[in-house]
């Protein structure tokens, strides 16, 4: 008891020194003012050799001044919070590089007349032309992929979870997740294989939005299937109390509690396919007019559009990549505010 | 209208574990008979069987005859929800259903139904409410959802949904655990009033309640942990509570159990 803490008037024993932030201001002043003499002095260069190395002295001095200043566990604290916060934004670099990267070198040629004209006719090093027909396709496409797998994708997740009980089920969730980890080339292969030298059809938007669905549907199952698991059985069981039949208990009860969830997922399986390329060139095959009709004849897409235009061997075609990959980027960005709004306010009352 | 339940030799599982061994009772219609019985002893587990909602839970199954006047409930040709539509049931712990208002949760089991008269459907909102004792409370606010009530009245919640829809039996398992003696009392005036046209069996931690509410009491027991539950006398609640044939039950009144 003799040890308890002592309370000093003052000079409180549970105080201790701290680095204040003018201090740590002037620590970051110092490593970034060595860093430059380093540069200087030495053949050190570039950016982000001197953004790194100034980083890890600042990071060295801090830890090494607050375990002279604040103690020991003071300075570990401050270490592993640097190091935590520098993952975190190592984490998101890359994402804001690509994003960053992509508006300056496609905000060069976007406009509205590159979003409401076609390529037709347009010669690669042309300064017109435009995505209409490419948007015109992934919308389509996409939407018709979200019409196919959603609903299916969904009635396959109250079948596993809440009616499968033996074998079918579980072989059933087994192919499901084998599917998750499926190529997009083979679904796109497959649907050529099947639908186009099979079964002797044209390639079409709708081609393209089979082997799309294939992709989706395991992901919408997926995150369905989790989000209905964990809707607890007492609701369940609260309206089989009521005399309420069980589908009706599915629809009304058990599918709202986990809407939110499942928009979100399916809003997510919607952003992945949204960008895939490789299933579309054997299916939708692309098309530099404007065709309407995803029953029908190639169609152009984004992704289509951003890997042919990318891989000509001149300025203003590759300047016309940037811009659809920008649009397609803002596309997919557009998606996942609106999944979360919805998660946000569909479903559950609070 | 009430109706009588009987079990006959049921003997109750959950997957290989035996929970209630050989019940043999019979419940009166127009009265209140009340389990009481230690923790664990399977009175909840053999309230759900009365309904058919034992078998909810996967790997549960039920042996022996359970009858609702005399017919079979557990017959292969038997549909459970018509089961359930007779006989009712309040949960040991509250479930509003999180993404509807009170007025749809009060409501729900008419609504999806079918029942879609706006007047009737208010009507009987407030009836069921008024029973429950709630509707003073949440008059003002029938729009909020189910989930933003406190405990004890989002209990009273389910049991104004549970006689919404006007069953013929109500079961209703330790619907007072989490509610003040004023709530308490409103539910088991509730009790005596509706014992008029229903039947309602009461799972009960409250000896005094079951002495107050109740016409026949029931006493539950286990030989020992892991041991199935068992039925150790069902008597009118007066006998029951003054001179119990079996020692055991006169052991648990007095408190002198275990
Ligand atoms: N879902 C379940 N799965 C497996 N065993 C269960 C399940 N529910 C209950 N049991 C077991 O069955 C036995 C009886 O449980 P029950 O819930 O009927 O007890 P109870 O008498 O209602 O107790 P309490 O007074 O605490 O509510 C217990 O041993 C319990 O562990
Ligand atoms: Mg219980």
């Amino acid at each position: 008891m003799a040890q308890a803490v002592e309370v000093k008037a003052g000079n409180s024993r549970l105080i201790r020194a701290q680095l204040s932030r003018r201090f740590l201001a002037a620590i970051a002043a110092g490593a970034i003012a060595v860093t430059f003499a380093l540069f200087i002095a030495t053949p050190l260069h570039g950016l982000v050799g001197f953004v790194l190395v100034a980083a890890v002295l600042y990071v060295v001095a801090q830890t090494v001044i607050s375990n002279v200043v604040e103690g020991r566990r003071a300075a570990m604290n401050r270490l592993v919070t640097s190091v935590v916060v520098v993952c975190a934004c190592a984490a998101v670099l890359p994402l804001v590089a690509v994003l960053g990267f992509t508006v300056i070198k496609g905000s060069a040629v976007l406009d509205l007349s590159f979003l409401t004209h076609t390529m037709r006719g347009v010669a690669e090093q042309d300064p017109y032309g435009g995505i209409y027909h490419a948007i015109i396709g992934t919308l389509e496409q996409v939407g018709l992929a979200t019409l196919l797998a959603v609903p299916f994708g969904l009635l396959v997740a109250i079948y596993l979870v809440e009616y499968s009980t033996g074998r079918l089920g579980r072989i059933v969730s087994f192919f499901v997740d084998v599917m998750t980890g499926l190529p997009s080339i083979v679904a796109g292969l497959f649907i050529f294989a099947l639908w186009i030298l099979a079964l002797g059809q044209s390639f079409s938007g709708f081609a393209g939005s089979l082997a799309l669905a294939i992709l989706m549907l395991p992901t919408v199952v997926r995150s369905a299937e989790e989000m209905l698991k964990i809707v607890p059985d007492s609701l369940r069981e609260g309206s089989y109390a009521l005399g309420i039949p069980k589908w009706v208990t599915v629809v009304r009860i058990v599918l709202p509690t986990a809407l939110a969830g499942i928009v979100t997922g399916v809003m997510l399986a919607i952003a992945r396919v949204t960008g895939e390329t490789a299933p579309l060139l054997l299916t939708v095959f692309g098309n530099p007019a404007l065709n309407f009709n995803p029953f029908s004849g190639a169609q152009a897409s984004l992704p289509l559009f951003v890997f042919g235009e990318a891989g000509l061997p001149n300025e203003t075609a590759i300047n016309r990549a940037w811009a659809a990959a920008l649009v397609l980027i803002l596309i997919v960005l557009v998606l996942n505010i609106m999944a979360r709004v919805i998660a946000r306010f569909a479903g559950v009352r609070s | 209208m009430a109706k009588s339940i009987q079990m006959k030799n049921v003997d109750i599982y959950y997957g290989k574990f035996h929970a209630v061994q050989d019940v043999n009772l019979s419940v009166p219609p127009r009265a209140v008979t009340a389990f009481i019985g230690p923790s664990g002893c399977g009175k909840s587990t053999v309230l759900r069987t009365m309904n058919r909602m034992h078998e909810v839970i996967p790997g549960a199954r039920v042996e022996g005859r359970v009858e609702l006047d005399g017919e079979d409930i557990y017959r292969p040709a038997v549909d459970p929800v018509e089961v359930r539509r007779a006989v009712g049931m309040v949960f040991q712990r509250p479930n509003p259903f999180p993404t509807m208002s009170i007025r749809d949760n009060v409501v729900a089991g008419l609504k999806l139904q079918g029942v879609r008269n706006k007047s009737h459907l208010e009507e009987v909102t407030e009836r069921s409410l008024r029973g429950a004792n709630l509707w003073n409370e949440v008059k003002d606010r029938l729009g909020r959802p189910g989930g933003s009530l406190s405990g004890g009245q989002q209990q009273r919640l389910c049991i104004a949904r549970a006689i919404a829809v006007q069953p013929e039996i109500l079961l209703m398992d330790e619907p007072c655990s989490a509610l003040d003696p004023i709530s308490t009392l409103a539910i088991e005036e509730l009790m005596g009033e509706l014992k008029k046209d229903y039947t309602i069996v009461i799972v009960t931690h409250n000896m005094q309640q079951a002495a107050r509410v109740s016409d026949q009491t029931g006493f539950f027991n286990l030989k020992a942990a892991g041991q199935p539950g068992r039925l150790i006398e069902l008597d009118n609640t007066e006998k029951i509570f003054s001179n119990p044939t079996e020692k055991a039950t006169e052991d648990y009144i007095s408190g002198r159990f275990g």
